[in-house]
């Protein structure tokens, strides 16, 4: 059983498609990254796989660990493993980002059969993985990214991803906006929380995350489906070619056209 | 409406005598005046701009007779006098309970008592003020208060004064069908510093009527941290009017809270008479089932150099309705006034509704003005992204509503009410009660 199958998925919103077509397995340890120009669909498809309800899937299925996922809630598939590192975190003024996190984790622990973590056992586990991405502990004691910078944000996002230990992560575009000394604290932290028991989806724009996090399988979204999928060659061909190169083979039931660069 | 201002105009006949034997001579004449003036007004009608979006058909259904003084059970109210620690006056119906009550530990200066003591003692101090900030010229509610008023409070506070800890006045309602009339009177005078609590609350399921005024003083650099809590029993209703002239330099923080009654109206109302007097209001209201709960604030920037802050914020659901209506007016000479007043309503279901309205009528030309108000929902993208963090769809909403109220409770500054604020907010909100962790 795969940890992640995608078949043939057609998706949209307002009567617009936007994924046409999307397969896709992915298995665990295994870290694949989807790269695409803008409007490609990757955004949508990340959005989709946590449970997004603003769009609305005409065709095809995804099964994780063999289950309907887009039968469950955001909630339960956070409970089953899936975890989505967003593009644009949300602030969330008045609510503490230790207690955020916190409860959180607890409400994931306590459907798992767990025990909660109390505050002081929660804050031992936050140092540790606040090293991991080097942030201050003082984060934990301000409001859910609150006048964060983008990139205090995007690491507050591999903390949570730390913290809620998921199956699945998907990381959509959390390399863009960031300097090259943000990058490689984000391309850090994300390579200690590769696993043997845990797959990755990085979703990104440009080639550059993959110099420092290196993935075992690269897919191309081109016009809402893969156009093309490969090893690590692929990610560099596209960094010298373009995106335009994949036009030069033209799918023949693109109604669209040509991509914008 | 003819029928309860007849009914309330033979309640004041039948009191008369008793009502008479309460104070000089000047406030028996303030009396007579007030309940002249009420039959003149009569209740006001959504016609009344300043009542435009509350109708009181459902408090006027009902005829309201005068609490008596007696009739309850001490037992049952002790635990609620005690969960007010410290220096508390407490009122039952609206009369005064020694035995509830307690105010060791306040400087021998300070004058605390009963009203009704008040008019046998201090007659002079009474005299000079009551009546005279609060006018009944300009409210039938005031005007029947001002007839029917047997007790309350005085509070003053000579040149000097400080309060360490808050005096918490505590209106109980315990009476079926009974309306109780309380009167403060808080003078504070030059430098004076105090904290005061005024807390509504209810133990009568059946409906009952508050219609408090507060009258308040506050002299050339006084400063007063005033804390108001409507938490009334649901089917109640509530009238509460908290009126101020500041003096020069003086500061006043008010803070109202209305979480109960079934129908609720509070005025806050202040005078920056003198320059360099400022205020900050802050209000939060919430409101559940049919609640209805009216704002009114009402700063006049009467002379130059004056600073007024004011932050409301409702939260209203299921079929409730909410007003804030906020008047900034800034006098002709007064200039360098610097003002700014903001609303923020969350309304968590579609029945629910709020009417917001600035008002801000400046003649001056050197100010500065600024008025913001919004209505919302909560933020779609903020419960996805706490979904996608396992929270439950309704634990996401919750903690969001809880995070949307707390600005107001942070601005507390009284631990032990800030607590009360905590619960009361919580369980206005399902399973809210871990909450008060949250920032």
């Amino acid at each position: 059983m795969h940890l992640l199958e995608i078949r043939n998925l057609h998706a949209g919103v307002d009567g617009k498609e936007i994924l046409r077509g999307v397969n896709l397995t992915i298995d665990p340890g295994e870290v694949h990254a989807i790269m695409g120009p803008n409007g490609s669909g990757k955004s949508t498809l990340a959005q989709l796989l946590a449970g997004r309800d603003t769009y609305s899937v005409s065709e095809g299925q995804v099964l994780y660990q063999g289950e309907d996922l887009l039968s469950m809630s955001p909630e339960d598939r956070a409970v089953a493993g899936v975890f989505l590192a967003f593009q644009y975190p949300v602030e969330i003024p008045g609510v503490g980002n230790m207690y955020f996190m916190r409860t959180a984790l607890n409400a994931i622990r306590r459907r798992r059969g767990l025990e909660e973590l109390d505050a002081m056992d929660f804050l031992a586990l936050a140092k540790e993985k606040l090293k991991l991405v080097e942030m201050d502990q003082k984060f934990m004691n301000r409001s859910v990214n609150e006048g964060f910078s983008g990139g205090e944000k995007k690491r507050n996002e591999i903390l949570q991803l730390a913290v809620l230990d998921p199956k699945l992560a998907i990381l959509d575009e959390t390399d863009s906006g960031l300097d090259i000394d943000a990058l490689k604290i984000i391309a850090h932290g994300v390579n200690g929380q590769r696993r043997p028991d845990r797959a990755m989806l990085l979703i990104t724009h440009y080639q550059r995350l993959l110099n420092y996090v290196v993935p075992d399988r690269v897919h191309v979204m081109a016009d809402g489906r893969i156009a093309r999928s490969g090893d690590r060659q692929l990610a560099m061909e596209l960094e010298q070619k373009g995106y335009a190169w994949l036009e030069q083979q033209p799918d023949p039931t693109s109604r669209r056209g040509a991509v914008a660069q | 409406m003819t029928e309860s201002r007849q009914h309330y105009l033979a309640r004041f006949e039948s009191l008369r005598e008793r009502l008479d034997k309460l104070g000089t001579d000047r406030v028996r004449r303030l009396r007579r005046s007030a309940i002249e003036r009420f039959g003149d007004l009569g209740f006001p009608t959504v016609k009344n701009e300043e009542w435009k979006f509350t109708n009181l058909a459902p408090l006027l259904a009902v005829p309201f007779e005068p609490a008596n003084r007696d009739g309850f059970d001490l037992d049952a109210l002790r635990p609620v006098a005690a969960r007010f620690d410290g220096a508390r006056l407490v009122f039952v119906d609206g009369h005064f309970q020694p035995s509830l009550s307690s105010v060791g530990g306040l400087p021998k200066a300070a004058v605390v008592s009963d009203l009704a003591t008040a008019f046998a003692e201090n007659p002079a101090l009474v005299e000079a003020n009551l009546g005279q900030h609060a006018l009944a010229k300009s409210s039938a509610f005031t005007a029947l208060n001002t007839a029917l008023m047997q007790d309350g409070v005085l509070l003053q506070l000579p040149k000097g004064t400080v309060l360490n800890d808050p005096l918490q006045l505590v209106f109980v309602s315990t009476a079926p069908s009974k309306m109780s009339s309380p009167r403060i009177l808080i003078v504070a005078g030059e430098g004076a510093r105090a904290t005061v609590v005024e807390a509504y609350l209810g133990l009568c399921e059946p409906p009952y009527l508050t219609n408090a005024v507060s009258e308040i003083v506050l002299e050339q650099g006084a400063q007063l941290e005033h804390y108001r809590l409507q938490d009334e029993s649901a089917r109640a209703f509530h009238v509460g009017l908290v009126q101020v002239t500041q003096g020069r330099d003086s500061h006043l923080v008010s803070h109202s809270f209305s979480f109960g009654a079934s129908l609720a109206r509070t005025e806050v109302r202040t005078v920056l008479g003198e320059e360099g007097s400022s205020c900050a209001l802050n209000g939060l209201y919430m409101g559940r089932v049919q609640q209805h709960l009216d704002n009114l604030t009402s700063i006049d920037h009467a002379s130059s150099h004056c600073t007024s802050r004011e932050l409301y914020k409702g939260v209203l659901d299921q079929r409730s309705t909410g007003v804030f209506s906020g008047r900034i007016r800034v006098h002709p000479d007064a200039q360098q006034t610097d003002a700014s007043q903001t609303n923020k309503n969350l309304l968590l279901s579609e029945d629910a509704m709020v009417d917001t309205k600035p008002q801000l009528e400046i003649f001056a030309d050197d100010v500065k003005c600024t008025h913001g108000a919004a209505v919302g929902q909560l933020d779609e993208d903020a419960i996805f992204y706490l979904r996608t963090r396992g929270m439950a769809q309704q634990d996401a909403k919750r903690l969001l509503t809880y995070a949307f109220a707390r600005e107001m409770v942070e601005l507390i500054r009284l631990d032990a009410f800030k607590a009360r604020i905590e619960t009361s907010i919580a369980t206005k909100l399902p399973n809210g009660r871990e909450l008060a962790e949250a920032a």
